[in-house]
């Protein structure tokens, strides 16, 4: 076992940002945030380069080891997820930082701040924890933050769509906290290295995993549990959505994804995964669908990520009793598709927060004209939608391509139908954004016009998940060290 | 049946009595308390399944006092946005639910 120092400061870092954010006067809020962020870059680059000199690390948090402390793993996934998050985060808090800027302090929106802090450090914990308690705790904690900041407007369909969410959240956790006593009772242990093993594949390990991943569909709003994501992530503050969107709901999914690889093959069974697949492809199908059907912009993004939810998922049917080849093919789409999905979402939240600025209005009716009044928004706006529909050479595209590849490997056609047709209906809903934004409706020569920075943040975002596709390879590489599909394999 | 075993039998118990009412009840303060019901349920099956059988064990009980932390401030959480929602719309239900 190495002793990593950078490895605990990961979730240090953010959480005293958050706790010092409480405690400074509001106006140096912002200031304090922006000064924290070269650090958690700092933290995020040493980490990564010890993982790329030592290879996966595990550390003991206290020295404590597995079965009473608490360990974290920080192995090619885990740290993948984590460049993500600093690099979405930055950009999302540059974003809010100029919005601050702009509109000067007022209110509730002060505790941004220290909520987005406390939604950092929840998303480090869970991607570094490496037993199923720990994972609950970071679970709840990025919960009940998630919650704080759908709340934090403080209007009435902000706290209506908060509380629908804390009661899908607070279900969630219990189904899976339930799940965890089940496995403990049955196997005595806690660690995720240990539950294939330990757990066995007796009618407790399956009740179990059933409770599991019941909470986290939940979480991750599945179809058709999903009913509780469009209000909360179409409802928020921009740089609030982008990140529910780009980050949060990848939390659960993440958490599935670990134990479901943990798990004996007999436990996780290929019905099971053939039934997460097919849910996967009805999200699909009717979030993009729904989608189409808006007529507020941002719920037309938020209802875009019911329905790419659904693509991650097919991770399961193509990974349980395939190949190997075709399940190496499943993990590097799926990985891809969740990282240009992450980038290519916050920038489009981004992107409709400015356009939504620009207007005053939160209809795609009224956005007729802007085109050239506000082309910088607009064109991020349609290069992460060209991401989302999977065209070359976006990440998205190359996503589908291996998740397609991996489909036919495994003689599972069914699923590149939802690959092909998801596609042309995300195509249909962003090509409705751009429509009404080139039509010269009713003649209308005024728009607000936010700061530069909060337009080039949302362009860098929405570039970087076209850039993803492009240089694919080196990404997928590292997120391989420490999975069961090996370097290169 | 060993009292160990009893006591998480009892949890199953309240679980679903909980689940039922977070599920049946649409007035927000009822779906809270059926919350924390389902929630005490499952920290009896955490305590009394581990030790059935292998004896007394810390970990189980570690965990509940962090679950019970957790709930605390979950229920708080609920108990503010509660507030502020019946304060705003004069509702205490969800306006899908009215």
């Amino acid at each position: 076992m190495s002793v990593a120092l950078p490895l605990p400061w990961l979730i240090v870092v953010p959480l005293g940002g958050a706790m010092a954010s409480f405690l400074v006067p509001e106006r140096w809020r912002v200031r304090l945030g922006l000064a924290v962020l070269p650090v958690m870059w700092l933290v995020t680059l040493a980490v990564l380069g010890d993982l790329a000199a030592h290879g996966v690390q595990v550390h003991a948090l206290g020295g404590w080891s597995a079965p009473l402390g608490i360990t974290l793993l920080a192995d090619g996934l885990a740290l993948g997820m984590v460049a993500l998050t600093t690099l979405v985060f930055s950009l999302c808090a540059v974003h809010a930082a100029s919005h601050a800027a702009e509109k000067g302090h007022n209110g509730e929106i002060g505790f941004l701040w220290p909520l987005l802090w406390f939604l950092v450090a929840a998303l480090n914990s869970i991607w570094l924890s490496a037993d199923i308690f720990n994972l609950y705790v970071g679970l709840e904690l990025l919960g009940l933050t998630a919650v704080g900041l759908v709340a934090l407007t403080g209007s009435a369909e902000a706290l209506a769509a908060a509380m629908r969410y804390l009661l899908a959240a607070l279900l969630g956790s219990l189904c899976y906290l339930l799940g965890v006593a089940l496995l403990y009772a049955a196997g005595g242990s806690l660690a995720l290295g240990d539950l294939g093993t330990i757990a066995g594949s007796g009618a407790t390990a399956r009740v179990a995993l059933a409770l599991m991943t019941l909470g986290l569909i939940l979480k991750t709003a599945l179809f058709p549990l999903h009913a509780w994501l469009p209000p909360a992530h179409g409802g928020a503050l921009a740089p609030v959505s982008a990140l529910l969107s780009a980050l949060v709901v990848k939390a659960s999914l993440y958490i599935l994804i670990r134990l479901w690889l943990a798990l004996d093959p007999d436990v996780a069974t290929a019905a099971a995964a053939n039934l997460l697949g097919a849910l996967g492809a009805g999200a699909v199908l009717w979030g993009g669908w729904m989608a189409w059907r808006q007529t507020k912009l941002k719920y037309l993004v938020a209802y875009s990520t019911v329905a790419q939810i659904g693509y991650l998922f097919l991770f399961f049917p193509l990974v349980t009793g395939t190949s190997t080849i075709a399940g190496g093919l499943a993990w590097d789409g799926t990985l891809l598709m969740l990282i240009s999905h992450a980038l290519a979402k916050a920038g489009m939240f981004l992107a409709a927060g400015n356009l939504v600025l620009a207007m005053g209005s939160p209809l795609i009716a009224d956005l007729s004209g802007i085109s050239r009044f506000r082309p910088l928004s607009l064109f991020s706006f349609g290069l992460a939608g060209v991401s989302l529909m999977g065209l070359p050479p976006s990440g998205g595209f190359t996503a589908k391509w291996l998740l397609l590849q991996s489909a036919l490997h495994s003689g599972q056609w069914w699923w590149v139908v939802v690959l092909i047709v998801g596609g042309l209906l995300s195509a249909a809903y962003v090509f409705k954004v751009l429509r009404h934004s080139f039509v010269e409706g009713p003649k209308r020569d005024h728009f607000n016009s936010p700061p530069m920075a909060m337009e080039l943040a949302a362009l860098a975002l929405a570039a970087a998940g076209m850039g993803v596709g492009l240089a694919a390879q080196s990404p997928l590489t590292w997120m391989r060290i420490g999975s069961p599909f090996g370097v290169g394999g | 049946m060993s009292s160990a075993l009893f006591y998480a039998w009892v949890g199953v118990v309240l679980c679903g009595l909980g689940l039922f009412g977070f599920i049946l009840h649409r007035h927000l303060m009822r779906r809270l308390l059926a919350f924390n019901i389902m929630g005490s349920g499952s920290f009896m099956i955490l305590v009394g399944l581990a030790q059935d059988g292998r004896g007394a064990d810390p970990v189980p009980q570690a965990l509940v006092l962090t679950g019970i932390v957790v709930a605390v401030a979950s229920t708080a959480l609920a108990l503010v946005i509660l507030r502020r929602w019946y304060r705003v719309s004069g509702e205490s239900r969800l306006p899908e639910d009215v």
